[in-house]
């Protein structure tokens, strides 16, 4: 019973880091209809600030991994997305693929590909017990983190002009534009928040997920390679959709290494087969809802006379 | 206030439109009719920088506006009411009425701007919380024509606002059409309705194969061999 309670709790959190890397790419995707594969390489820039910065005070630090992520991001828009604007989807996809070996080319060359150790807050990772729960107090953190960054992005969506110039833009940029919607500016902020919600999966994966202490070349890009097959399966034309998606996966993934014993014969290694288990759910839903498993079904409410 | 001058599009090497000349003044209603694929939709393209011109010159109010993205040319003073009504149906009827102030060119007179309109079609007040996508079709041209005029246009452009729309309907976007005459706004109307276009309009251009082939006054509306010979040439 508590070992189950504490992986569906575990699970649950590492369903939010997913969610939170699934808001990120959602985002620009609205506004650009650009699935930016290499989202995990701004989390992997972000891991190498923090992980360069062991000895400076924890503040400045995770400052730092910020700034890095944040001037990433808009590089990657003015050097990469700005001139591609009008490049089909396909050829934007690819384009991010480069920058994403690119990026972790230069990480091999400048650091190696040893990992280095990252430990931002060492209090986070320490146990709290409720009764005969063992709760680390990292995974509480990244729940409550996820929930006010979704609760913060969908006020500023709602409650702000720039968010509702933002929700335009994603459901018709050519319409959004004639009405004046400066599209440029409207893209920027999205890509900015995208960065400050890579900078926060930065500062949380080395804590919240174990084996991912250690930053290499190739840092978060399972992840993004997962959150992405998430987003599809979640509907990716909607930011909420698109977001249940990654939660969903990232629980799945969660819950199935979890309860999957990790020794013993197919299909019942956790270790082994749990990308295979992940990926023949996801096969499932993709053949029982091809448009996604939150999507609404399609309403022609526009077409009204 | 709007000016084109040997305007050219192309499409590929297939020019649109050819040496196309219009002008519409202060104040004025000026109608564009002409068959399917005349060039009436490209010409307002054009003017709002959604396709480039390849040739020619646009004015407005004295600016030249082409070659400049649609952004920036609806702050120079272009309103567009588009083919189809474009209405953000997910967003509730306010946010897209919201979403046209963005084309003012200052903030100042925001809250007027949009109490007029409610004045005009009092529907966009009583149902600013629903979604647009939940209003009749002739509302829904309502509140794209709304949208537009929040943000206070020098002109502004219509693209067969009765399209797909039941007869009824028609008439209430006419009438919003010369309600909206009274307040003095000058407006371009591209339409299929031809003969009630030419009598409605003070002045309308006749578009074919890309080209103005004659100009009608309200006179010709009863004219119906003149309104055929428009149409498909003498």
């Amino acid at each position: 019973m508590t070992e189950n309670a504490q992986t569906l709790l575990d699970a649950t959190a590492l369903g939010s880091i997913y969610a939170l890397m699934a808001i990120g790419i959602g985002l620009v995707f609205g506004v650009l209809r650009l699935v930016n594969f290499a989202y995990g390489q701004l989390v992997m820039a972000g891991a190498y600030a923090l992980a360069l910065t062991q000895d400076a005070p924890v503040v400045l630090s995770i400052a730092l991994c910020f700034a890095v992520v944040l001037a990433l991001s808009l590089a990657m828009e003015f050097a990469a997305f700005r001139p591609l604007r009008r490049a089909s989807p396909m050829t934007m996809l690819v384009a991010t693929f480069a920058i994403s070996y690119l990026l972790q080319s230069i990480a091999l060359v400048h650091f190696g590909a040893i990992g280095k150790i990252v430990v931002v807050i060492p209090q986070l990772t320490q146990p709290l017990t409720i009764g005969s729960l063992h709760v680390r107090w990292i995974t509480i953190v990244t729940i409550l983190v996820a929930i006010c960054v979704f609760a913060a992005l969908t006020l500023f969506l709602n409650r702000t002009s720039i968010g509702l110039q933002m929700r335009a833009a994603s459901i018709d940029s050519q319409t959004a534009r004639l009405l004046g919607v400066r599209a440029n500016a409207v893209i920027t902020v999205a890509v900015l928040i995208s960065g400050v919600i890579a900078a926060i999966v930065a500062v949380i994966l080395p804590m919240a997920v174990p084996e991912r202490i250690l930053v290499t070349p190739d840092y978060a890009l399972r992840e993004t390679i997962i959150v992405l097959v998430g987003v599809v399966v979640g509907g990716i034309d909607r930011l909420l959709t698109a977001t249940l998606g990654g939660f969903t996966i990232g629980f799945a993934v969660g819950a199935l290494s979890g309860f999957l014993p990790s020794s013993g014969d197919w299909p019942f290694t956790s270790s082994v087969y749990l990308d295979s288990a992940v990926f023949m759910l996801v096969i499932v839903v993709l053949l029982l809802r091809p448009e996604g498993l939150f999507a609404r079904p399609h309403r022609s409410a526009v077409e009204r006379v | 206030m709007l000016e084109v001058r040997g305007l050219e599009v192309r499409y590929g090497t297939v020019p649109a439109i050819r040496g196309v000349d219009l002008d519409v003044r202060r104040g004025e209603i000026v109608g564009l009719i002409g068959p399917n694929g005349a060039g009436k939709s490209t010409t307002l393209h054009a003017i709002v920088g959604v396709v480039r011109a390849s040739k020619g010159e646009i004015r407005v109010a004295g600016t030249q506006v082409q070659g400049q993205p649609p952004e920036r040319i609806v702050r120079l003073g272009v309103g567009l009411v588009p083919e189809g009504r474009r209405i953000f149906a997910e967003l509730t009827v306010e946010e897209n009425l919201r979403l046209g102030l963005c084309g003012r060119r200052s903030k100042a007179g925001s809250r007027e701007a949009l109490e007029g309109v409610h004045e005009l079609f009092p529907i966009l007040r009583e149902a600013r919380r629903r979604h647009a996508g939940t209003l009749s079709g002739g509302q829904q041209q309502q509140l794209a024509i709304g949208r537009a005029l929040v943000a206070e246009p020098d002109v502004l452009l219509l693209d067969e606002p009765s399209l797909g729309l039941a007869p009824t309907v028609v008439d209430a976007v006419f009438d919003a059409l010369r309600a909206i005459r009274e307040r003095g706004l000058t407006i371009l109307l591209v339409e299929q309705r031809a003969q009630r276009t030419v009598a409605f309009a003070d002045r309308t251009y006749v578009l074919s194969n890309g080209e103005v082939r004659m100009t009608l006054g309200p006179a010709d509306a009863s004219d119906t061999d003149r309104m055929i010979a428009a149409y498909f040439g003498s």
